[in-house]
């Protein structure tokens, strides 16, 4: 339905973009005993690190190999080999997770090898599995470097199993989901006496809970012993078009069938949900999600007054903006969308464009808009606009509780359907005396200005008076 | 034009640092950067720096060369805030991708800047290198140079890549641009007896208008503030300054001392934090000007603002100070100089219990010394499993340090007070001294402590050896 463009400027004004290591340092942050590492200089790892720290106010566990100059040109095999053997001594983490940057990638290192070399020479740090994943700073964006590191997780830790769970569903969620959300979808799955086992799982790491102990690794997440045991598993859910490769993969290597979700935003995209955990357990829907979908659907009824024929800028990674935009398309509003990386879902949005750039451009194409969807960037386009303005994704570091926002599920879709309602209502323009007085001045003037002829005849003096009365 | 590594040598030999000074040859062409641990690094690099140094001056575009990951995961994070444009804040970069990589970025530079200046006409643009354009080989100093021949506007290479080193150097190499390109390149309209420059002062929350209004009311006019609030015409004009004062530690000394080399504009190294700081900075700003020909009258002057000024703090502070009497501070800072916070806190009644010396110099070494003792707790490099032992085992009373290590106390459920670059209360000058104070006493009394440090009943119940249980079953 949409064409998607890509616009022709040599410069981004106000990113809407983030880079793909950190997206892949994200999903390391949801591994069991953990450390994320950008292979890079000390830059890369502090300005991703400063970024997570203000959206998901938790302690970060994210090292660096602190790459300079001269080790660049000379090549990152010392620095790696120190990284390895230094976060092994200081840490002793389970995982070490190692994602490569737009430096390291331009000289051309060649991780996998130096993994090798160093295993060799070091045979004390067999007990941690380390995992590395290309991830240019210049190619694609943070979804895509999340999508990447899962396929190489996978990759380096699933096996078929031949003894299968009979219960048990793996669960791969897209990085634009909260920590909230894979609660809620937790809850769900577990409501058909289904096990779920997440990866990454950020809603035991950074889901902003008060631990026992100070660990400088990661502090929840998908333990190595559910990553081994993957391959055991009924069947795997796949949530965000960017799983589908890692859920190809984890079907390739373990035989596990999956099933892929492209959102669990919306009535429909749930009901379809539902009926494939009741199809996989055997089991009815519960009553109490029935009662949830009643819920939703009272909820549309109420919302729709408010949110239809309203016009949203969003602005958003592939999926987020597939999942929302399209729950907005479901409530009536008209979309203006720019997103940051190529994917199948963005022609079949239900827009007539979609512009992979940046916020510069949502202001430019979104400024007639009732509604500003985006991260915390879009502050200072919300301000100038004077648009209200609903915070979405990463980075949210402008108000609190970003982690714990639900947006999935009838219950997450019900409080997005309120929220976005609220918002169009406390906005709503009363009427005046003059909401309906018709303005003859300004078509006048315009045809004056353009000088079309037909009605320069009336003198313009006459204009005045006229516009005074319509605006005292 | 000298070359970057020769530049990088150049500041790295300061003869104004007397830390470098001390050293012999051969460590000090090393640099001043300790050599980073692979594995075990915190920080931000050179870029980062340079961007922190110049970023505050907020009518000109700040463009960054590279990839996406340099601008777009760090823009309009900062605090330094503007009393007019808002350009600053608005994030430029020509977001490379991988044919750029392959075929060189220069002409989407070329072109990147063209377009900022058709769209946002600024004064000037400054133009950011980062790492992987560097290391293709982009020469950011031949297009801006072209870039300003063409378009008539000043175009400023920042040439400071992530990867030449840390922070502090960035900080360094910005002010090599401004010195290089920038300062010197105008006039100001006027100039007076009175004209100061306040070099390495970002005006963070707002600090700069602090100490501003008692400068006005001395009649001292801030000719430029190097950067904080600072517009691209008052910062090329501040040559013509009278003195000037160095405000964050070493950062910015390449530039206050090359200012004097050059414009004989003498300067100082002087502190907003902290009564007795703020008072000496007056002081030393009335006495360098009127050492400089301006009327002797305006020490007199100075005088009586301290005066009342301090009195009035005293006052502010001493109704704190009988609830924060021997309160344990532990002091974690980064840009901040440590001292002057140090003496800041002992006024109003805390006990420094110990704190971070990883950026200060030998002579801030020396300077704490003084104000705490020769058993000052220096830590130089605290990992955060120590800081946060040390408050779980209620060894200080309450953390002041940046926000990354904020959660380390909030875990440990101990006060926490952000005093570093991303804060949002403004702690400079009497005013703001007096607002560190209140912002302490309030998080120290904050009544959440008491409610978060209480165990759930039921685990009170098992450390009572199941009492209240059985108990409550017996009921």
């Amino acid at each position: 339905m949409a064409t998607v463009v890509t616009n022709h400027k040599s410069c981004a004004v106000n990113p809407l973009k983030m880079s793909q290591p950190i997206g892949a340092a994200l999903a390391f942050m949801g591994l069991g005993n953990c450390l994320p590492t950008l292979h890079g200089s000390q830059g890369c790892t502090s300005f991703g690190l400063v970024l997570f720290v203000r959206h998901f106010r938790e302690m970060i566990p994210m090292q660096t190999t602190a790459m300079s100059e001269v080790t660049t040109i000379l090549g990152g095999l010392d620095n790696i080999e120190q990284t390895i053997v230094n976060i092994w001594n200081r840490n002793q983490p389970e995982i070490l997770g190692i994602a490569s940057t737009g430096l390291t990638e331009t000289k051309g290192d060649d991780v996998e090898a130096y993994i090798k070399l160093v295993r060799q020479k070091h045979p004390e740090i067999d007990g941690m599995t380390i995992i590395y994943v290309s991830t240019p700073d210049y190619v694609g964006a943070f979804q895509d470097g999340w999508a990447k590191a899962v396929v190489r997780i996978i990759q380096e830790t699933a096996t078929s199993c031949t003894i299968k769970q009979p219960t048990r569903v793996n669960v791969l969620p897209g990085a634009y989901l909260t920590a909230g959300d894979l609660t809620e979808i937790r809850d769900i799955i577990e409501m058909f006496g289904l096990n779920p086992v997440f990866l990454p799982d950020i809603s035991g790491s950074l889901d902003g809970h008060i631990p026992e102990n100070f660990t400088p690794t990661t502090l929840g997440g998908t333990s190595i012993e559910q990553l081994r045991t993957m391959g055991s598993a009924r069947s795997t859910i796949a949530i965000g078009e960017q799983m589908r490769d890692a859920a190809m993969e984890m079907e390739k290597i373990t035989s596990v069938p999956f099933q892929l979700f492209d959102r669990l935003t919306g009535l429909e995209a749930n009901d379809l949900f539902l009926q494939y955990l009741s199809e996989l357990s055997g089991k009815p829907v519960p009553m109490k999600l029935r009662r949830q979908r009643s819920q939703l659907q009272d909820a549309m009824l109420d919302a729709h007054f408010f949110t239809g024929g309203k016009k949203v800028a969003i602005g958003a990674e592939p999926d987020m903006l597939w999942s929302i935009g399209s729950f907005l398309s479901e409530m009536g509003c008209e979309l203006v969308a720019v997103t940051t990386t190529q994917s199948p879902l963005l022609e079949k949005l239900p827009v007539e464009e979609v512009l992979i750039g940046d916020l510069e451009d949502l202001e430019t194409r979104g400024a007639d808009c009732d509604l500003l969807m985006t991260h915390s960037h879009g502050r200072q386009m919300s301000e100038r606009l004077n648009m209200p303005f609903i915070r979405i994704g990463i980075p949210t570091f402008d108000r609190l509780g970003a982690a714990h926002k639900v947006m999935v599920g009838y219950r997450g879709t019900r409080d997005l359907a309120f929220e976005l309602a609220n918002i169009f209502f406390s906005h709503e323009h009363e009427a005046t005396p003059e909401s309906w007085v018709q303005n003859d001045q300004t078509s006048a003037s315009t045809c004056a200005s353009e000088s079309c002829g037909s009605c320069s005849s009336q003198p313009i003096q006459n204009e005045q008076p006229v516009v005074q009365v319509a605006f005292s | 034009m000298a070359s970057l590594s020769e530049k990088v040598q150049d500041v790295f030999n300061e003869p104004g640092c007397e830390k470098n000074q001390s050293k012999g040859d051969k460590e000090r062409k090393k640099g001043c950067t300790k050599q980073l641990t692979p594995g075990a690094a915190a920080g931000g690099c050179a870029f980062d720096g340079a961007k922190i140094a110049l970023q505050p001056i907020t009518d000109v575009a700040h463009l960054v060369h590279g990839p996406i990951a340099c601008e777009g995961n760090s823009w309009d994070n900062r605090g330094a805030k503007s009393s007019g444009s808002r350009l600053y804040r608005t994030g430029f970069t020509t977001d490379i991708n991988e044919l750029d990589v392959v075929y060189g970025g220069e002409k989407r530079l070329f072109k990147s800047i063209k377009e900022v200046i058709a769209k946002y006409d600024p004064p000037a643009v400054f133009v950011y290198q980062t790492c992987v354009t560097a290391l293709i080989g982009d020469d950011i100093e031949a297009v801006c140079k072209k870039a300003t021949e063409k378009f008539g506007k000043p175009i400023i290479p920042v040439n400071a890549p992530g990867f030449v080193g840390a922070k502090n150097l960035g900080n360094k190499l910005a002010g090599e641009a401004l010195l290089e390109h920038v300062i010197g390149t105008e006039e100001p309209e006027f100039t007076t007896p009175y004209d100061i420059n306040i070099i390495g002062e970002y005006n963070l929350a707002g600090e700069l208008w602090q100490v501003k209004p008692l400068l006005d009311e001395l009649g001292i006019r801030i000719l430029a503030c190097i950067s904080g609030d600072a517009k691209y015409h008052e910062v090329a004009s501040s040559h013509r300054a009278k003195a000037a004062m160095m405000v964050c530690s070493k950062a910015m000394i390449n530039v206050a001392r090359k200012m004097e080399e050059r414009y004989g504009i003498p300067f100082f190294e002087g502190s907003f934090y902290g009564i007795g700081d703020m008072s000496d900075s007056l002081r030393q700003i009335a006495k360098l000007l009127m050492q400089q020909g301006a009327p002797g009258e305006l020490l007199a002057r100075t005088e009586q603002v301290i005066a009342r000024e301090e009195k009035k703090a005293w006052d502010a502070i001493n109704q704190y100070r009988t609830r924060l009497q021997g309160k344990r501070v532990l002091l974690i800072t980064g840009g901040v100089k440590s001292w002057s916070v140090v003496s800041a806190l002992q006024e109003g009644g805390m006990e420094v219990v110990g704190t971070s010396v990883k950026k200060s110099t030998e002579e801030d070494k020396e300077k704490i010394k003084e104000i705490m003792g020769e058993d000052a707790h220096m830590i130089d490099d605290m990992r955060p499993r120590d800081m946060y032992a040390m408050l779980k085992e209620a060894k200080a009373d309450i953390m002041l340090s940046g926000g990354r290590s904020q959660f380390v106390a909030l875990k440990a459920k101990m006060p926490w007070l952000d005093i570093n670059q991303e804060r949002h209360h403004a702690y400079a000058g009497y005013v703001g001294m007096v607002e560190l104070v209140k912002r302490i006493e309030q998080a120290l009394y904050h009544p959440v402590w008491q409610q978060v440090r209480k165990p759930a009943p039921w685990e009170t119940a098992i450390e009572n050896g199941g009492n209240s249980t059985s108990e409550a079953a017996a009921a």
